[in-house]
C-alpha cells in the first residue's frame, strides 16, 4: 500500500520537540533568570500559539482576517479581570470603588475562559463579516478589532475593564516558578510553562487540522465552489474555524497579559496584528511548523539581535554611522522586504517539518542504494 | 402539474427559466430524467446547458420554475420584485402563488445530486486520495471536537477505506499520494468523478466529461459512466459535444439551442431530427 507514510519523520519532529523542552527546562535552572534569551522564549511562545491561530484562518481555510489584535484583547482582560486577586483589587480599580467582579478563578480555568470569551465575540462578529470575501473580510476585521479596543477603553464598562487605565498584578509567568519557605526560588518554571500552555493548544490545533474538518477547511481554500458542490456547507466550516482561530488568539492574548505583567487596551493596536502576520507570511502561509519558527526568530531579532542598532556602537575609535534609536526598525523593515521579493513562499513553504525529514530520509535512502 | 412523482422519475425541470439582468439564458424548460437512465443534454456553446446545471444544484436561483428531485421540490422561484417587470421569459405567472424555495449547493449534494465541473475544480493543494476524502466528510458523523481527538477512529476508518475503493474503481489507486493538479488531464477527469461518487448520489451531473480527450480515451470513458451507473445505481444526466459519445451512450437527448429545448428523443431520432441538424450538426463552418 503506498498511502502508508514512514512514521521515522514524525518520530524524529516528536524527539526535536521534546528535546527542546528539555533544553528549555534545564536552561532556565542554569542561567540567571534576567538573561534575554528568556524574554524572547516567552514572548515567543505566546507569538507562536497567535501566529498559529492565525494560519489556520489564513493559510488552512483561506479566509484573510486581521482581528487577530481585537481577539488577544479580549483574552488578555478576561483573563486580568478574573485573576486579579481580591486584596489587590482595591488599589486595582481605584477610580472605580474596586471593581464589580470580587472573586478569582484558577489561571488554567482563566485561560479557558479567555479563550471561550474570544470565540463569542468572533462568532457575533462572524455573523455578518464571513459573508465578506478575501480584502472586504480583512477591513471589516480590522474595524471590528478597533471597535473591540474602544469598547474596552470605555469608561462606563470601568468597574469591569478599570476604563483606560491598565489591569495588573494578576498571576504571570514568574508566579509559576516553585519557592520554598523564604521566596527563594527552588525549580523555575516561567518559561517551561509557557511553552506547555502554546505546545498544547497548537498540538489541538494540529489534531483538527489534520482531521475530517480540517480537510474540509482545505477544501474551502482551494476551491469554495467545488467545497461547496461537495456537500460542505461553507458558512458553518468559516464560522468554526474563525471561532477556533479567536479561541486560541484569546488564549494566546492572555499568555500576552502575563508576559507582560499589565494590560491596557491601547497597547492592542493594529500593528501588533501586522507583526502576527508578518510572522505568517515569513514562516509560510500553510506551515504550523513554519510559524512556530519565525515567531521566536522575529521576536529574537527584534527585541534582542537587532537591539545594538539603536545603540552608538565603536569599532576602535570609528563610529559607525546611522546608528541610532530607531534605526533596528529601519534594518528589519529592509529584513522584510528581502523576504517578501525573494522569499515568498516563506522559511517552510506549505511543508511542516516532518515532511522536509521524510524529504530528506528518501534522498538519502536512494543514495545508500 | 402533480408534484407526485411516478416513482420512476428522479430529476424533473418544470418551466425553468433563468435570467441575469436582460439576458434570459434558459428559457422555459422542462424536462425529466429517470431512475437509472443515462440522459444528454447537448446544444452549441452559449446554449444555456451548463446554466441549467447550475439551477439544478444550486449555484444559481431559478428565476421562475420549478426543480423536482425524487418528486420533491428542490428550487421553486417566480419572477419577484425588479425582476417583475424585467421578466422575459415565459409563463412568468404560472407560480405566483408558490413560495419561493431555495437551497444552498451544499443541501442539494446531502439530498444526493453530485455533479462534475466543465473546467475542473479539484482540490489543487491536495493528493488524489485527500480529493475523494474530502468528499466523504459530508456524510461525517463526528462533530469537531470528537474529530479532532480521534473519538471517531472508526469512521474515520472507514472514510479512508471507502475513498482508496474509488480510487481503485476508477482506476487510480497508484497514483494516490500524487498531487491532484499534476495528474494527466484524463486521469483528472476521473478523479472528479470519483470524488463526486465519494457523495453518495443517487443522481450524477456530468458536466462535459470527456471535453479535451481524444477519441480513444472517449470511448473509454463512456465504458466507464456505463460501468459505474450499473456499479452504483445511478441515474446520470450530462452534458456533452462529443456526439460519438452522446449517442453511443445516452436513452435519451434534450436539445436545446439559445436557452430553449428544441427537441428531445432517443438518439436516433435525434440524429434524424431537421429541427436539430439545422441549429446544430447541420452547421457548415467552411
Amino acid at each position: 500500500m503506498n498511502q502508508k507514510k514512514s512514521k521515522l519523520p514524525m518520530i524524529i519532529t516528536l524527539a526535536l520537540v521534546a528535546a527542546v523542552y528539555v533544553a528549555v527546562f534545564v536552561a532556565e535552572q542554569m542561567l540567571p533568570s534576567t538573561s534575554m534569551v528568556f524574554t524572547v522564549l516567552k514572548k515567543g511562545a505566546t507569538y507562536a500559539l497567535v501566529a498559529v491561530s492565525m494560519n489556520l484562518l489564513n493559510g488552512f481555510t483561506g479566509i484573510f482576517s486581521l482581528g487577530q489584535a481585537g481577539f488577544m484583547l479580549v483574552g488578555a482582560y478576561v483573563y486580568g479581570i478574573f485573576t486579579i486577586p481580591v486584596a489587590q483589587r482595591a488599589s486595582v480599580y481605584q477610580y472605580f470603588d474596586g471593581g464589580l467582579v470580587q472573586f478569582t478563578v484558577p489561571v488554567v480555568v482563566a485561560l479557558v475562559m479567555a479563550g471561550l470569551a474570544a470565540a463569542f465575540f468572533a462568532y457575533l462578529i462572524g455573523l455578518p463579516v464571513l459573508r465578506l470575501k478575501s480584502d472586504y473580510l480583512a477591513i471589516a476585521t480590522l474595524g471590528f478589532a478597533e471597535i473591540i479596543r474602544a469598547i474596552f477603553q470605555w469608561n462606563g464598562l470601568g468597574p469591569i475593564t478599570n476604563g483606560s487605565n491598565m489591569l495588573r498584578a494578576f498571576p504571570n509567568f514568574n508566579d509559576f516558578n516553585i519557592r520554598d519557605a523564604e521566596g527563594n526560588v527552588t525549580v523555575y518554571l516561567s518559561t517551561l510553562i509557557p511553552f506547555l500552555i502554546a505546545g498544547v493548544c497548537i498540538l489541538l490545533i494540529v489534531l483538527l487540522i489534520n482531521s475530517s474538518y480540517g480537510r474540509a477547511l482545505k477544501a474551502v481554500r482551494d476551491d469554495e465552489v467545488a467545497a461547496e458542490a461537495m456537500g460542505i456547507n461553507l458558512a458553518h466550516h468559516k464560522q468554526l474555524a474563525f471561532c477556533i482561530s479567536s479561541f486560541f488568539a484569546g488564549v494566546g492574548g492572555a499568555m500576552l497579559a502575563m508576559y507582560q505583567t499589565t494590560v491596557q487596551a491601547k497597547s492592542f493596536t493594529s500593528a501588533m496584528t501586522y507583526e502576527i502576520l508578518l510572522i505568517v507570511v515569513i514562516g509560510g502561509i500553510g506551515s504550523v511548523s513554519g510559524s512556530v519558527i519565525s515567531s521566536f526568530l522575529f521576536v529574537a531579532c527584534s527585541e534582542w539581535w537587532l537591539r545594538f542598532l539603536d545603540e552608538k556602537q565603536m569599532i576602535g575609535d570609528f563610529e559607525v554611522p546611522l546608528l541610532r534609536t530607531g534605526f533596528r526598525m529601519v534594518v528589519f523593515s529592509v529584513i522584510i522586504m528581502i523576504v517578501v521579493l525573494f522569499f515568498r513562499r516563506g522559511i517552510m513553504g506549505d511543508k511542516e517539518l516532518p515532511d522536509l525529514l521524510s524529504r530528506r530520509l528518501e534522498k538519502k535512502g536512494r543514495a545508500a542504494k | 402539474m402533480s408534484e407526485k412523482a411516478n416513482g420512476n422519475e428522479v430529476l424533473k425541470l418544470e418551466n425553468i427559466t433563468m435570467q441575469f439582468g436582460g439576458v434570459v439564458a434558459i428559457n422555459n424548460l422542462s424536462l425529466q430524467v429517470n431512475q437509472g437512465e443515462i440522459v444528454a443534454l447537448i446544444g452549441p456553446n452559449g446554449a444555456g446547458k451548463t446554466t441549467a446545471f447550475n439551477c439544478i444544484t444550486g449555484v444559481y436561483e431559478p428565476t421562475n420554475g420549478i426543480v423536482y428531485f425524487h418528486g420533491k421540490p428542490i428550487a421553486v422561484n417566480h419572477p419577484q420584485g425588479k425582476m417583475k417587470k424585467a421578466y422575459g421569459g415565459e409563463n412568468g405567472s404560472l407560480y405566483a402563488n408558490r413560495k419561493p424555495l431555495v437551497y444552498t449547493p451544499d443541501r442539494i449534494t446531502h439530498m444526493g445530486i453530485a455533479r462534475t465541473f466543465q473546467n475542473i475544480r479539484l482540490f489543487k493543494s491536495q493528493t488524489a486520495f485527500e480529493n475523494v476524502l474530502i468528499a466523504t466528510h459530508l456524510r461525517c458523523k463526528s462533530n469537531f471536537l470528537t474529530a479532532s481527538f480521534r473519538l471517531n477512529m472508526h469512521e474515520e476508518k472507514a472514510m479512508r477505506e471507502k475513498s482508496m475503493k474509488l480510487l481503485e474503481i476508477v482506476g487510480l489507486a497508484e497514483e494516490a499520494n500524487e498531487l491532484a493538479t499534476s495528474l494527466p488531464y484524463g486521469k483528472q477527469r476521473r478523479l472528479e468523478i470519483a470524488r463526486a461518487l465519494a457523495t453518495d448520489p443517487t443522481l450524477l451531473l456530468l458536466d462535459e466529461p470527456a471535453a479535451g480527450m481524444n477519441p480513444q480515451e472517449t470511448d473509454e470513458l463512456g465504458e466507464f459512466i456505463v460501468e459505474i451507473k450499473n456499479r452504483f445505481n445511478l441515474t446520470v444526466f450530462m452534458i456533452e459535444h462529443h456526439m460519438n459519445l452522446v449517442m453511443d451512450i445516452s436513452d435519451r437527448i434534450y436539445v436545446l439551442d439559445f436557452g430553449k429545448q428544441i427537441a428531445e428523443g432517443t438518439p436516433e431520432e435525434i440524429q434524424k431530427n431537421p429541427v436539430v441538424i439545422a441549429a446544430y450538426l447541420g452547421v457548415d463552418e467552411e
